[in-house]
């Protein structure tokens, strides 16, 4: 076995595309009420040595008996000897995720999809748009960006979440701002400790002054906020080549196969999630594609 | 005979009563044959252990909507135009294991089991003209560049083709207008055209020209030859549709919120009975069959399509949560999206859609409207 996967970079084997390589839960982080990150690393040594992963891109987790889920990988691409994925417990096979123990054993395909334009983005100022559980994709773009800091301009996170208690990451908060990360956080609803600010992210941008040559905009959230966001750097003169965005639709295979993911004539899967607005542009505004 | 060499791509002139010896040939060679046969009042496609069981003497009145098998008691074999089956299953099976895992009694960890499976060596006797070119659409989809399936390159590679060229297409037949028919022009290994007594037959491959390998064939004259692309002439004239300038289709999606989607939403069931027949349609879902112990499961792969509710949904919502919203997926794939995406229209003419649509929408109407400047 070891002999046949030497070669691997990724958890996808050509003769069987939909089996699965195993792995071990080796620490899971409660993030905030139903969202925890499961920490895996492979069993098969030689694919815990050669497997890489581009920020953006993401795995399909598979619970056998249950199904598949395609989560995005949250932790750095710089470090792949362990892998985290953010999970919202929201389904079947999420929920059972959600049973999961340290040790147990869960099933990895991957790394699928486009990647966030790190290397367009040297020595370009960033804005980081989350919200919701659109924070994890771009979590593992700010690990490269602080380990590397000085090849970017201004590194700027906008994130937002319902409920102060629904943010994630919060442990991580200031270690990002020690690395030059220009944070701001808002929620939908405060409650009586929260001191920070109540309102959508969108509104976020008008905290900012840009310089619309030299920046590069990357979103992820729910739809209905990544439409803001265009519009409000589309205001700022930001051009649709530069604003990045990482879509989400009903995912099976990864392999640009099972025609579920597509919106337009694209396969989220296999030509995203990451999107130019640029190439969305035509699509993104047509509601129910 | 001997004296005479067959090369590939010379036509010859085989008998009609040579029929059976074709197929014991192919049944020599190793090939399990499929072929169309008369069951349930229609035509369907499966193993064909002898030439009576073709549909001698058949022919199929199709309109929107509607589908009626006659029999008129002619001679000819291949008369009948396509049912609601197509070769796709063959290739890409409605239900297939991807995956099983198994574990032992207790054991949390589960292995992943070898899938021992034999498949057949088809021989698929009787290919129309557009069932080829949708084979064709669908090796594009299956054996891309960039990912190979694996279940669809077993059953594809190894298999043999005799395509028929369509001498009497249907009322809702189109495969003119979208380059595909009547005649097939490549990608068979061998090829028919139905004459009064002998099928003027044409090589494709070296596989195709073993198979008539002590036959009585002849080399065809002109006179057959002629008479057979006269025939050809008449059959592409005599096309019950039109889907003129295809290419331009692409278009299709500049304008999305064209009103007529509005108008075939109110008409169309959302049955997804259009994508079942389509020879094209290649969306699959997953499936996991578990046994009662919990120690065993099947990871299966079954048909999906984009009219079934289940297919857009995501935690949240459905983003197509409407039939206009599906349809549009449906007919702008296939029409207009494909064309990025594989390189080719993925409709090939074959009309399956407009004759098994239970409420007849015609995608060459539809089309025909959906080009037209939006009134508004």
């Amino acid at each position: 076995m070891t002999t046949q996967t030497l070669h691997l970079t990724s958890a996808v084997s050509t003769s069987q595309p939909m089996a699965p390589y195993w792995a071990v839960v080796e620490e899971i982080a409660i993030e905030a009420p139903g969202v925890s990150t499961y920490w895996v690393r492979f069993s098969d040594p030689a694919l815990l040595n050669s497997y890489r992963f581009s920020p953006g891109q993401f795995n399909i987790l598979t619970m056998p008996g249950l199904g598949e889920s395609a989560i995005s990988i949250s932790s750095s691409p710089e470090d792949t000897r362990r892998i985290g994925h953010t999970v919202r417990f929201v389904g079947n096979v999420t929920n059972a995720i959600g049973r999961l123990q340290v040790g147990d054993q869960i099933g990895v395909r991957g790394p699928f999809g486009t990647a966030w334009p790190m290397q367009k983005a040297v020595g370009q100022d960033i804005v980081i748009v989350a919200g919701g559980i659109g924070l994890p994709p771009l979590r593992s773009a700010l690990y490269p960006i602080m380990n590397h800091r000085k090849n970017y301009g201004r590194v700027i996170v906008l994130y937002g979440a319902r409920t102060p208690q629904d943010l994630q990451f919060t442990r991580e908060y200031k270690q990002w701002e020690e690395s030059g990360v220009e944070l701001m956080v808002t929620v939908d609803r405060g409650d009586e400790s929260w001191q920070g600010t109540v309102g959508v992210v969108p509104l976020l941008f008008y905290r900012l002054r840009l310089d619309p040559l030299k920046t590069i905009v990357m979103t992820c959230g729910p739809e209905i906020m990544i439409r803001f966001v265009i519009f409000e750097a589309l205001a700022r003169r930001i051009t649709p080549d530069r604003i990045y965005v990482s879509m989400e639709r009903n995912m099976r295979c990864g392999l640009g196969s099972c025609g579920h993911c597509q919106i337009g004539p694209y396969f989220v899967c296999k030509d995203g999630p990451v999107f130019t607005y640029e190439q969305l542009q035509p699509y993104f505004n047509v509601e129910e594609l | 005979m001997a004296e005479i060499r067959l090369e590939t791509g010379t036509a010859v002139a085989l008998p009609k009563s040579a029929l059976p010896g074709l197929l014991a040939n192919l049944t020599q060679m190793g090939y399990q044959v499929v072929g169309p046969q008369v069951k349930d009042n229609t035509i369907i496609y499966a193993p064909l252990s002898q030439a009576e069981d073709l549909p001698r003497g058949y022919v199929s009145e199709q309109k929107p909507g509607s589908y009626r098998l006659l029999y008129t008691g002619h001679e000819n074999y291949f008369d009948i135009t396509p049912g609601p089956h197509s070769w796709k299953m063959l290739f890409f099976p409605p239900r297939s294991q991807m995956v099983a895992f198994r574990r032992s009694e207790g054991s949390p960890s589960w292995e992943i089991e070898a899938a021992e499976e034999t498949i057949p060596t088809y021989a698929l006797f009787g290919v129309r003209p557009c069932e080829l070119a949708a084979i064709q659409v669908q090796d594009r989809v299956f054996l891309r560049e960039d990912f190979k399936d694996p279940i669809y390159r077993k059953r594809r590679q190894s298999s043999f083709i005799i395509t028929v060229n369509c001498l009497h297409p249907c009322g809702t037949c189109f495969c003119a207008s979208m380059g595909t028919g009547p005649e097939a022009k490549a990608g068979y290994d061998i090829s028919l055209t139905e004459l009064e007594d002998v099928f003027l037959v044409k090589t494709g491959s070296e596989a195709g020209r073993m198979v008539l390998s002590g036959l009585p064939w002849q080399p065809a004259g002109a006179f057959l030859i002629q008479t057979a692309q006269q025939e050809i002439e008449k059959a592409r004239n005599n096309m019950g549709r039109t889907l003129p300038n295809p290419e331009e289709l692409p278009k299709l999606l500049d304008n999305l919120n064209h009103p007529q989607f509005n108008d075939v939403s109110k008409r169309c069931l959302s049955c997804a009975n259009c994508t079942q027949v389509c020879p094209t349609c290649f969306c699959w879902d997953v499936q996991d069959l578990n046994n009662l112990s919990g120690s065993s499961v099947q990871r299966e792969r079954v048909w999906d399509s984009c009219f079934n509710p289940e297919y857009s949904y995501v935690f949240g919502g459905n983003s197509r949560p409407n039939t206009r919203s599906r349809y549009r997926q449906w007919i702008t794939h296939k029409l207009a999206g494909w064309y990025q995406q594989f390189g080719t229209s993925g409709c090939v003419g074959c009309g399956r859609c407009i004759t098994w649509c239970p409420v007849g929408i015609d995608i060459t109407a539809e089309a025909a409207a959906l080009r037209e400047e939006a009134q508004s």
